[in-house]
């Protein structure tokens, strides 16, 4: 890309280009971690009584499995995109915010790294082990968490490193929402947005509403483990529901924040392969907004097995129940989307298809754990864990992939090999499923989730092995992608400014789009600007070079230092070193101070 | 323009679909599947099945129509050489209020049994029912009948027909209480009592564990409820309840009892008589059970020995440690156990 | 420069930015309003809390978002003495409010309460305390501003800066009302 290069100019970049590169490898990174992971686990469940790992390591292979996936993993990967493509989509020239969005950046890999610094960091605790890793599950219930039964660092580093990685979200979702309404072109109305910008604005208003209460519910583990609180132990008359309902209160729009960018993502791809556009534009648009306010009225349907009683579970029967509404008629207008198009099967498209494919299976499953006395032979079993991967798996990494088959040549310059892709694809596709549908039937034959081996007598052994190999196969499918990535960085055929005939604004500009984005910032009148619709003829594309210089704001070190307060702040409950904290609070606050003050030309 | 066309090759790959469910029938049709929520055999359970089952056809039913849809059209509207810019069509308000509304029609036909079933389960059992208080521990389970004057572990046992009430409850973190074919799963809290009832229709034995993730041998925190006829279930109760007669002076069960009596079993187990520890399960009448070690292990000498000697070998994070018991001490005790009928 | 909504970009995030922060301290206050009442053993509010003293201190916050709007007015008509006055009377009784937090705190402490004595402890000290953490970073900034106006870099074109520390300012005003007014106030 254009542009200085060397290390520093990474370093310092409040490019959101290269903050969306940065973004992307860093979470592709953590995602073979989790896969890796993965890959234990199912090696381990191939067999009953399998030896593969110890139950410790186990326990901590499934709690980073799932923290890694959705923390370090389908949220910064959607987060690639938001940086990358949604201020080209609004045509500007950047975010509203730059360094605060540098700062997202660096706060969210000092807070992956801490995390998974506890894979190695044993011997620091005298643990008489290497690996420290989280081990309560990723959704770590109370009582369970507290320091007389997890007494080990281990849900330190995950309360911890969840902190941090909260506040790169949140420091992210105001950036984006403030760049959604504030920087959009001229023209560019709010029902002209593409519906990528609409998702991520969305996704963005329910990570800021819903991440405070997950901080809340972390303080209150911290205080009760560092500080002798007492906010989850029964003995002095608090309850450890509380954490349950604090965490699904952001746990539930958690999941619309995995899988409306994926979404938003599969309203962009399904209109440029079927040269249409996409059906009923308004009410996907309108779908996701009532997603998510109604996301936030369902929160226990994931504890129906608590006892809350059946007015309680009747309720959120109702809710839940109803917001399959609004999900289902997302698919309807995408079939219509297709319906009448002339469909060219690009790997993105392949993807984009198959998310829906995948998400109707998800989205029936979840249908029936809507359903309270159905769920309780459901919840907590393998059922639930084919729920989860058929929409985050099927659902969310599916429309990411579309994401990248469709948006890498804008990001890079470069065409990644369809052949591979269609490799990739189907690999994937097969993997998956082999992966996880049985895992439906195992769940309904008895098998438990979060357990490192089961009897032999279960009856659930040949179909363990089916998944393991499903998930071997998805490993080889994404070592596919990792070649074509790879092959193609260097050796891809050159994109031209738009490979697939798009109708946004992304597609108007070079690829990879020079420093600047726009030379002449576009004035936008419909929601298809480059395509001829009967209303109107393709809007020209913006002149190869600026008619004046266009002023590009040079990077900082003042966001990667403010970041790397954090994580030394973090190490202080971690060493019981309180200098640590005083330190980490002084680099945070001197970094801002030094930011706030630093002169805009630099 | 980039991309290939959808060519015909992948045709032959949507014909591949029916293969897992058919190879998930296969399947299915094999084994006892102790634990399957599939074969019920409670009334609580009877009525979650039907209920699933009811849900389930509605979603076969969704599924084939929408998969079908789908799978029509990426085929029928592939790109061909020649195809016209298809008509660009915005939307279709008719169309957006008839796929609005069917779902939720479907789904009022799926809300109201399900209501029906929420307050059908949810009451509690007549006042005659048996009681049974069922306490979660790390990582086994405690059983009382209060109104018998019972407490034993692990393996649990109901008379067929008879309406039981269970409160469940957790000493330590939060477990959950489950035996999929006789009723859905309820969570074991600290401080709180849930409760369930429901009424076993078929004698047999029935395997259940823990359903909540409670720490390092979460796995292994198995149960079995054994369902006896009426005859049988009382004959149970007389045992539990009878004070078990001294072993005969001089006997190995003799020698086995004053090895547990000074060894440091006593510290977590109770047995009527010898000991009462309250830590680890009640073993007055250990030697009846079918397992050992909340479900893991066969109740015979050669899994007893290896317990007792070096328990958390077996089950990781496990409480009681290593006892230095051994040889002819070890055997003894073990025969001492296992006359505890 | 011209923006979409025609609101500046920076008061928009941080009109954002309370909504957020509104999600955090009702997560707080929902905790301690579920907890009340529960807590096993003393000492209980009513042996504890201080309602004269507290009133006084609420007052003070209340008169120091008065000194807030006058400073900001005072930043907006380019009058540099009067911007200096009332931020530094914002800021000492913002100083103020947090001195009697700490000597409120440290005579319950003397009293019995502490953070791991009972739930009313728990919830009130990391409440209260999440709340002086905010008027301590208010305060900060203040004082920041403060210093700007002493080096005479704080005009009508920084006014902007001033009115947003003042949003910040009131919200955590606002946030103490709410909180006398359950956990002092309605007991």
């Amino acid at each position: 890309m254009t542009g200085s290069r060397g290390l520093r100019s990474w370093l310092t970049t409040t490019d959101h280009k290269r903050i969306g590169l940065l973004y992307f490898y860093t979470a592709f990174a953590f995602f073979l971690v989790g896969g890796l992971e993965a890959l234990l686990i199912r090696a381990q469940l191939a067999q009953p009584n399998g030896h593969v790992v110890s139950a410790e390591t186990y326990n901590q292979l499934f709690t980073m499995h799932g923290t890694t996936m959705i923390f370090l993993a389908l949220m910064p990967l959607s987060a690639a995109f938001f940086n990358y493509i949604v201020p080209l989509q609004i045509g500007a020239r950047d975010v509203a915010f730059p360094r605060l969005n540098a700062f997202s950046y660096w706060v969210f890999l000092f807070g992956g790294l801490l995390l998974n610094a506890s894979w190695f960091a044993g011997p620091l605790f005298h643990a008489g082990r290497l690996n420290v890793a989280p081990d309560a599950g990723w959704f770590g219930y109370a009582n369970l968490t507290e320091r007389q039964y997890s007494p080990g660092p281990n849900v330190d580093f995950w309360l911890l490193g969840l902190q941090i990685l909260g506040v790169s979200s949140l420091a992210a979702g105001f950036n984006f929402i403030v760049t959604i309404l504030n920087l959009r072109a001229p023209g560019m109305k709010m029902m002209r947005l593409p519906p990528f910008t609409w998702m991520t604005l969305v996704t963005q208003f329910l990570v800021i509403t819903a991440f405070p209460v997950i901080t809340v519910a972390l303080v209150f583990l911290m205080f009760d483990r560092f500080f002798g609180a007492h906010f989850y132990l029964p003995q002095a008359g608090a309850t450890p529901l509380l954490w349950q309902h604090l965490f699904w209160l952001f746990g539930h729009p958690e999941v619309y924040i995995l899988i409306l960018p994926a979404m938003g993502i599969v309203s962009e791809v399904l209109p440029t392969f079927s040269r249409k556009p996409l059906f009923g534009y308004t009410v996907v648009v309108y779908s996701g907004v009532l997603i998510g306010f109604m996301g936030w009225g369902v929160w226990s349907h994931h504890m129906f097995s608590v006892g809350l009683g059946p007015i309680a579970d009747s309720v959120f029967s109702a809710t839940t129940m109803l917001i399959a509404v609004p999900t289902g008629v997302k698919i309807f207008n995408w079939i219509a989307t297709l319906w009448g198009g002339t469909i060219r099967g690009t790997t993105a498209l392949h993807f984009a298809v198959g998310f829906i494919a995948m998400f109707i299976i998800g989205g029936l499953s979840g249908v029936t754990h809507a359903s309270p006395p159905a769920d309780l032979q459901q919840t907590d079993t393998y059922y639930v864990v084919a729920h989860i991967h058929y929409v985050l798996f099927g659902g969310t990494i599916f429309g990411l992939f579309a994401g990248m088959y469709y948006w890498w040549p804008k990001m890079t310059g470069r065409l990644l090999s369809e052949a591979l892709g269609k490799v990739h694809f189907w690999l994937t596709f097969i993997g998956m499923n082999l992966a996880f549908f049985p895992m439906h039937l195992i769940g309904l034959l008895g098998m438990p989730r979060r357990i490192y081996t089961y009897a032999p007598d279960l009856g659930v052994s040949s179909l363990n092995l089916v998944s393991t190999i499903g998930a071997f196969l998805i490993g080889v499918a994404t070592l596919v992608f990792v070649v074509n990535l790879w092959r193609t960085r260097s050796r891809g055929a050159p994109a031209p400014n738009d490979p697939w005939g798009g109708a946004t604004l992304e597609w108007a500009i070079p690829s990879p789009p020079p420093v600047y984005n726009f030379s002449v910032i576009p004035t936008v009148s419909s929601r298809l600007p480059r395509w001829k619709t009967e209303h109107h003829d393709p809007m020209p594309d913006p002149p190869a070079a600026p008619p004046a210089p266009v002023h590009v704001p040079g990077g900082s070190w003042w966001p990667p230092a403010a970041a790397l307060g954090l994580p030394v702040l973090a190490l202080a409950p971690l060493t019981h070193h309180v200098w640590l904290a005083f330190l980490g609070v002084a680099i945070t606050i001197y970094g801002i101070y030094r930011w706030a003050f630093e002169p805009l030309e630099a | 323009m980039g991309g290939s066309s959808f060519d015909a090759v992948p045709r032959f790959r949507l014909w591949l679909s029916p293969l897992p469910l058919v190879a998930l029938a296969a399947v299915a049709c094999g084994g006892p599947f102790p634990q399957s929520t599939l074969h019920p055999r409670s009334d609580f359970a009877g009525a979650i099945d039907h209920l699933f089952t009811s849900i389930f056809w509605w979603a076969v039913l969704v599924f084939v129509l929408v998969e079908g849809l789908l799978c029509y059209a990426v085929i029928r509207y592939r790109h061909r050489e020649g195809r016209p810019v298809p008509k660009p069509v915005h939307g279709h308000t008719a169309l957006e209020i008839a796929w609005t509304l069917a779902p939720a029609v479907i789904l009022v036909f799926i809300a109201v049994p399900t209501m029906r079933t929420v307050f059908a389960t949810a009451g509690d059992a007549p006042a005659t029912a048996l009681k049974i208080e069922v306490i979660g521990h790390q990582w086994w389970w405690e059983y009382k009948y209060p109104d018998l004057g019972i407490v034993t572990a692990n393996e649990m046992h109901l008379p067929v027909g008879k309406p039981v009430q269970v409160s469940i409850t957790s000493a330590d973190v939060i477990h959950s209480f489950w035996v999929p074919r006789l009723g859905g799963k309820r969570d074991a809290n600290p401080g709180q009592a849930n409760r369930i009832a429901f009424r076993a229709d078929s004698v047999g034995q029935y395997s259940g564990q823990c359903a909540e993730f409670c720490g390092a041998s979460h796995a292994n925190m198995r149960l079995r409820v054994l369902v006896d006829s009426d005859s049988a279930f009382q004959a149970w109760v007389r045992r539990q309840r009878a004070a078990q007669p001294p072993p005969p002076r001089g006997s190995v069960e003799a020698r086995g009892r004053d090895v547990f009596a000074r060894s440091a079993c006593i510290g977590c187990h109770t047995i009527d008589g010898v000991a009462k520890g309250i830590i680890g399960p009640n073993l007055s009448h250990v030697g009846g059970r079918a397992t050992i070690a909340a479900g893991l292990f066969p109740n015979d000498s050669l899994h007893l020995a290896r317990w007792i000697a070096n328990a958390p070998s077996l089950k990781p994070g496990t409480l009681m440690m290593q006892m230095p018991v051994a040889g002819a001490d070890l055997a003894a005790m073990i025969a001492y156990l296992q006359s505890l009928k | 420069m011209v923006t979409s909504m025609g609101l500046d970009s920076r008061k928009m995030a941080f009109w954002a930015f309370i909504g957020s922060e509104c999600l955090l301290f009702g997560s707080l206050i929902s905790t301690y309003l579920i907890y009340k009442g529960k807590s096993v053993v003393g000492p209980y509010p009513h042996d504890i809390l201080n309602i004269p003293f507290t009133s006084v201190s609420t007052f003070d916050l209340l008169m120091s978002s008065l000194m807030m709007v006058l400073a900001l007015a005072a930043v907006q008509r380019g009058d540099l003495k009067w911007a200096k006055i009332w931020l530094f009377a914002t800021a000492c009784l913002g100083i103020l409010f947090l001195g009697g937090q700490v000597y409120e705190f440290s005579s319950f402490v003397r009293e019995g309460l502490t953070l791991q004595t009972n739930l009313f402890g728990c919830t009130f000290y990391v409440l209260t305390g999440t709340h002086g953490a905010h008027v301590t970073v208010g305060v900060l900034w203040l004082l920041t501003l403060w210093v700007r106006a002493l080096q005479g870099k704080l005009g009508p074109a920084q006014a902007l800066t001033v009115e947003i520390s003042g949003l910040y300012w009131h919200f955590v005003d606002v946030v103490w009302i709410v909180i006398f007014t359950l956990v002092y106030l309605i007991q």
